[in-house]
């Protein structure tokens, strides 16, 4: 298993609420190569930021990882014991949040929080860290960088603060980076300055990128391999073009249709009909049952993962 | 720069208004006559300390005079000690600041750590515990349980001394205060614990402590680094304030434990009708409020650089 | 055509907000336990005569024979003095029973008239707005930036010794809290927008402020009520601890406490030890009751 750089196998978290248990993922399996990029796909509540969270072991009680296999380059994180998997966090893998301005200490400055984070994993002077922090900085486009480093998160803008937490992600150079939502609260403009670094910056490394998003046409021009969750499970994996062109599951059908730019001009936007069911309250078998347009008799029962042409859908009547 | 100007300026404002409302408390409320004179004076000794001090001019100038007179630090004469009220105030001053700043310590050093860890792990057996002894804490009268402190540890159990103060800075010194400060920060001790688990609860669920976690930061760093700096922009805040409640309250320790401090001058001084006296304490106690809330706000604007920026703008 | 009348479905009498929160309430044991205990304590204030062998009060009831007793001696009353005597010879149980009366009485007075005060007062901060609720709020602010045992110190000074000035204190030292506290939730309700269409209608002022505003109130009131009511007990303790409380006639429990400071150091413990459990037993059992009325009655996010 050494060529990949992640395989995460039959992965369930589940949440202990006094209202039930939550299956937040529930059986989730995926791979990626190295310099690969990894869309993960779905709508808010399928369990994407879930997974990102479990893979680093940052899943905070009530909700626990119960199991499955988390091998990052032949080793199963799951087996490591806490002071072990701290060495992992943010030096073979690193994380990159959705809302920036919440993800750095708003009353610490940028070269604290980014020394902070080389001297945890390299043991270097503090004028070798600063200047790592340095180039880091540079290497993601932000200008005039030794001025930078000593301000305060508040005083950047928005796309400024992720390009900040990006370079915090590539300081130790990771194996594997997970970025949940990293672009959703910034402007388009933004938003596509930094995808484009982004992929630079694995191409040029053999970094490995897990891009969490609900958003299909980010997903599109940046990944290589797409995977679309649905209540907690995979529904469909494979090449993103393909995938994209032709896709095998009903509900991802729904989710390209539903992209305003793919509708046509006055005419009424495509949806998919009804909600995700609440992970408290998930019907027996197929999760999409009540909202997929060709549900039969079949799909009361839970379909399985199933090979179709190297891609994977779970689903009983695929496209 | 400008923001401490105009704190500086407000600050003065407050003073300039409290002085008037304790100018108008003993001149207009109470009878200005009785309280500022002695009650044993004969009738025509009353009319001349009347004239004397201005008592039958119109009270605007009375006003003025005193603000004149407080300026120069002349507040009256004690009846009791023969001696100016001020001289007999700022004589006893160092000794309730030195203990109302070691309750303070005890507070923060004991309650900011227990308040964290009950903030931390909520759950656990020893948070529930830690909460439920900050109830107590608060609800235990302070005077009865410097009476109880006294009664345990220098009655029964002989180890410390029940009254007094000793050399500032010596070992003696330190006895006498053990008591008398554990009873005065008990109290604070118990809200800065419940403010510091509420603070940490709230800090600890951020988006950035996770960060920190993600980076592969050690568990201590992110506690004390992380969300420490966090907790204390608002607990600071509460604690300055209570430094003051502190000083105002050593009126009830320092009476229990005869620690010879300004509040135990007070207390007597009240009943003996000594008012002089009381007029100087409020003057200077109001004054040290004034003073520590700005500190407190400044202090607040050098932990925070938020508020720094906004200010700057303002 | 004749209309049939249906037999209508027996409604189900719908649980309301006060059963809802009476069950949240008791939920807790510890909370119930202190209700339980405050409950008790306050039968034994109101009955204290039915309760207590004798009126410490009554001069011919007390023989300085009995001073000092120690608990579970007899007196020469002949009844068990089980919490011993005091210097001048009264039970300290039936002392401790009439003391609660005076301090549960003060305490409770002055924070309800405080409570009138201040709601009135928040409430007409919070409807009028402009230069009354600013003013009203500089006052309180002021008051506020200074601790409660300095203001009732300064009023003590100012208006002299006696019940009712005690009394006239500690209102005054309390009807900031509950101002603030009322005009808050008061403007909250008072920005939302059929208020704005009550007054278009010229519906009267009163109506809108009682029906409306008044209400919404309600739960933080209650919340202030009982941790202030708490507050004053002590403040009242504490200032007849020092000599500037009720005067001798009306003994509270802080004055018994200030009565057995003497016997400390002689190791007469309890004259003071016991009327100090019961101030610390219903400070402790209103504070406890008022945490959980805290808890019951603002839900937070993260329970």
């Amino acid at each position: 298993m050494n060529d990949k750089t992640l395989v995460v196998e039959d992965l369930k978290t589940h949440f202990f609420m006094r209202s039930g248990v939550v299956r937040a993922v529930d059986g989730v399996s995926f791979e990626v190569k190295p310099g690969e990029v990894l869309g993960l796909v779905g709508e808010s509540g399928c369990g994407k930021t879930v997974t990102g969270f479990s893979i680093l072991g940052l899943v905070d009680p009530p909700g626990r990882v119960v199991g499955g296999r988390i091998v990052l380059e032949g080793v199963d994180l799951r087996k490591l014991p806490e002071s072990e998997l701290r060495k992992v966090r943010g030096k073979s893998v690193a994380m990159v949040f959705q809302d920036p301005m919440m993800t750095l200490n708003p009353v610490l400055r940028i070269d604290t929080q980014m020394v902070e984070a080389v001297r945890a994993h390299q043991d270097v002077v503090n004028g070798k860290a600063f200047r790592l922090a340095k180039e880091a900085l540079q290497r993601v486009g932000i200008a005039s960088p030794e001025e930078r480093l000593r301000s305060y998160p508040h005083q950047f803008s928005g796309g400024m603060r992720q390009r900040v937490a990006i370079a915090i992600a590539m300081l130790n150079r990771p194996r594997l980076i997970i970025a949940d939502e990293p672009t959703t609260a910034l402007d388009v403009t933004i938003q596509a300055q930094i995808l484009y670094e982004a992929q630079k910056l694995c191409r040029e490394s053999g970094t490995a990128l897990i891009w969490i998003t609900h958003d299909l046409s980010v997903v599109a021009g940046l990944a290589d391999r797409i995977c679309v969750m649905y209540a907690g499970r995979i529904v469909e994996s494979g090449a993103v073009d393909e995938v994209l062109d032709a896709p095998l599951h009903p509900y991802t059908q729904g989710l390209i249709g539903s992209v305003p730019s793919r509708n046509r001009r006055g005419a009424p936007l495509a949806q998919i009909p009804g909600m995700m069911p609440a992970p408290t309250d998930l019907p027996p078998g197929c999760a999409f049952r009540a909202r997929c347009p060709r549900a039969a008799d079949a799909c009361t029962r839970q379909p399985e993962l199933s090979e179709y042409k190297s891609r994977l859908v779970r689903c009983f009547h695929p496209l | 720069m400008v923001f401490i100007i105009r704190r500086i300026l407000q600050s003065l404002m407050v003073v300039l208004v409290m002085s008037l409302v304790v100018f108008v408390g003993v001149h207009v409320v109470g009878d200005p006559v009785h309280i500022l004179i002695s009650d044993e004076m004969t009738q025509e000794e009353i009319e001349r300390f009347i004239r004397q001090l201005g008592l039958d001019r119109p009270l605007h100038e009375q006003y003025l005079h005193f603000l004149a007179n407080a300026a120069r630090g002349d507040l009256g004469s004690s009846f009791v000690h023969g001696e100016p009220a001020l001289k007999l105030i700022l004589e006893r001053m160092p000794a309730t600041l030195e203990l109302a700043f070691a309750a303070f310590l005890l507070a923060v050093v004991v309650g900011i750590p227990l308040g964290m860890y009950a903030g931390l792990k909520p759950e656990s057996p020893a948070s529930r515990a830690i909460m439920a002894g900050s109830i107590l804490g608060f609800s235990l009268p302070t005077f009865w349980v410097g009476l109880m402190l006294i009664m345990v540890f220098a009655v029964m159990l002989g180890w410390l001394p029940s009254t007094g103060r000793g050399e500032f800075m010596t070992w003696d010194g330190l006895r006498h205060l053990a008591l008398p400060a554990i009873n005065l920060a008990l109290f604070k001790m118990a809200l800065v614990t419940r403010l510091a688990r509420a603070g940490t609860r709230e800090v600890a669920l951020q988006d950035y402590v996770k960060f920190a976690r993600a980076k592969g930061l050690s568990p201590t760093r992110v506690v004390l680094v992380h969300v420490l700096k966090n907790i204390l922009v608002p607990v600071v805040t509460v604690l300055g304030l209570e430094l003051g409640g502190l000083i105002a309250f050593s009126v009830v320790t320092e009476t229990v434990f005869a620690w010879p401090g300004m509040g135990k001058l007070l207390i007597d001084s009240i009943q003996r009708l000594d008012r002089p006296v009381i007029v100087a304490y409020l003057v200077i106690t109001v004054l040290m409020f004034v003073v520590i809330n700005l500190v407190v706000d400044l202090m607040y604007a050098a932990l925070d650089p938020r508020v720094r920026l906004r200010e700057m703008k303002a | 055509m004749s209309a049939r009348v249906e037999a209508l479905p027996v409604l189900q009498k719908p649980e309301t907000p006060f059963r809802r929160l009476a069950s949240e309430f008791f939920a807790s044991r510890v909370a119930t336990g202190a209700f339980a205990a405050l409950m008790t304590i306050v039968v034994m204030a109101i009955f204290a005569p039915l309760l207590a062998p004798q009126n410490p009060y009554d001069l011919a009831a007390v023989t300085v024979l009995d001073a000092r007793l120690a608990p579970g001696e007899r007196g020469s009353a002949g009844f068990l003095m089980w919490l011993g005597a005091d210097g001048a010879g009264r039970d300290m149980w039936s002392a401790i029973l009439y003391g609660l009366r005076i301090s549960l009485g003060v305490g409770v007075a002055s924070g309800i008239i405080a409570l009138a005060i201040g709601t009135a007062l928040g409430l007409a901060a919070a409807y009028k707005g402009g230069w009354l609720d600013a003013l009203i709020m500089r006052i309180v602010d002021l008051q506020l930036s200074f601790p409660a045992i300095l203001v009732a110190l300064i009023l003590v000074a100012i208006l002299g010794r006696g019940a009712d000035k005690v009394l006239i204190a500690l209102v005054l030292v309390q009807w900031a809290y509950y101002a603030r506290t009322v005009r808050g939730s008061a403007l909250v309700e008072r920005r939302k927008e059929y208020v704005e269409a009550a007054q278009c209608l010229a519906l009267p002022s009163s109506r809108i402020v009682f029906r409306h505003l008044l209400p919404n109130c309600l739960a933080p009131m209650i919340v202030v009520g009982t941790l202030q009511t708490a507050h004053a007990i002590s403040l009242e303790a504490t200032l007849s601890f020092l000599g500037v409380g009720l005067p001798l006639t009306e003994p509270s429990l802080g004055l018994l406490i200030a009565n057995g400071f003497e016997y400390m150091l002689s190791g007469r413990y309890w004259i003071s030890f016991y009327p100090g459990l019961a101030l610390l037993a219903t400070i402790m059992s209103i504070n406890l009751v008022g945490d959980r009325l805290r808890d019951v009655l603002n839900p937070r996010l993260e329970r």
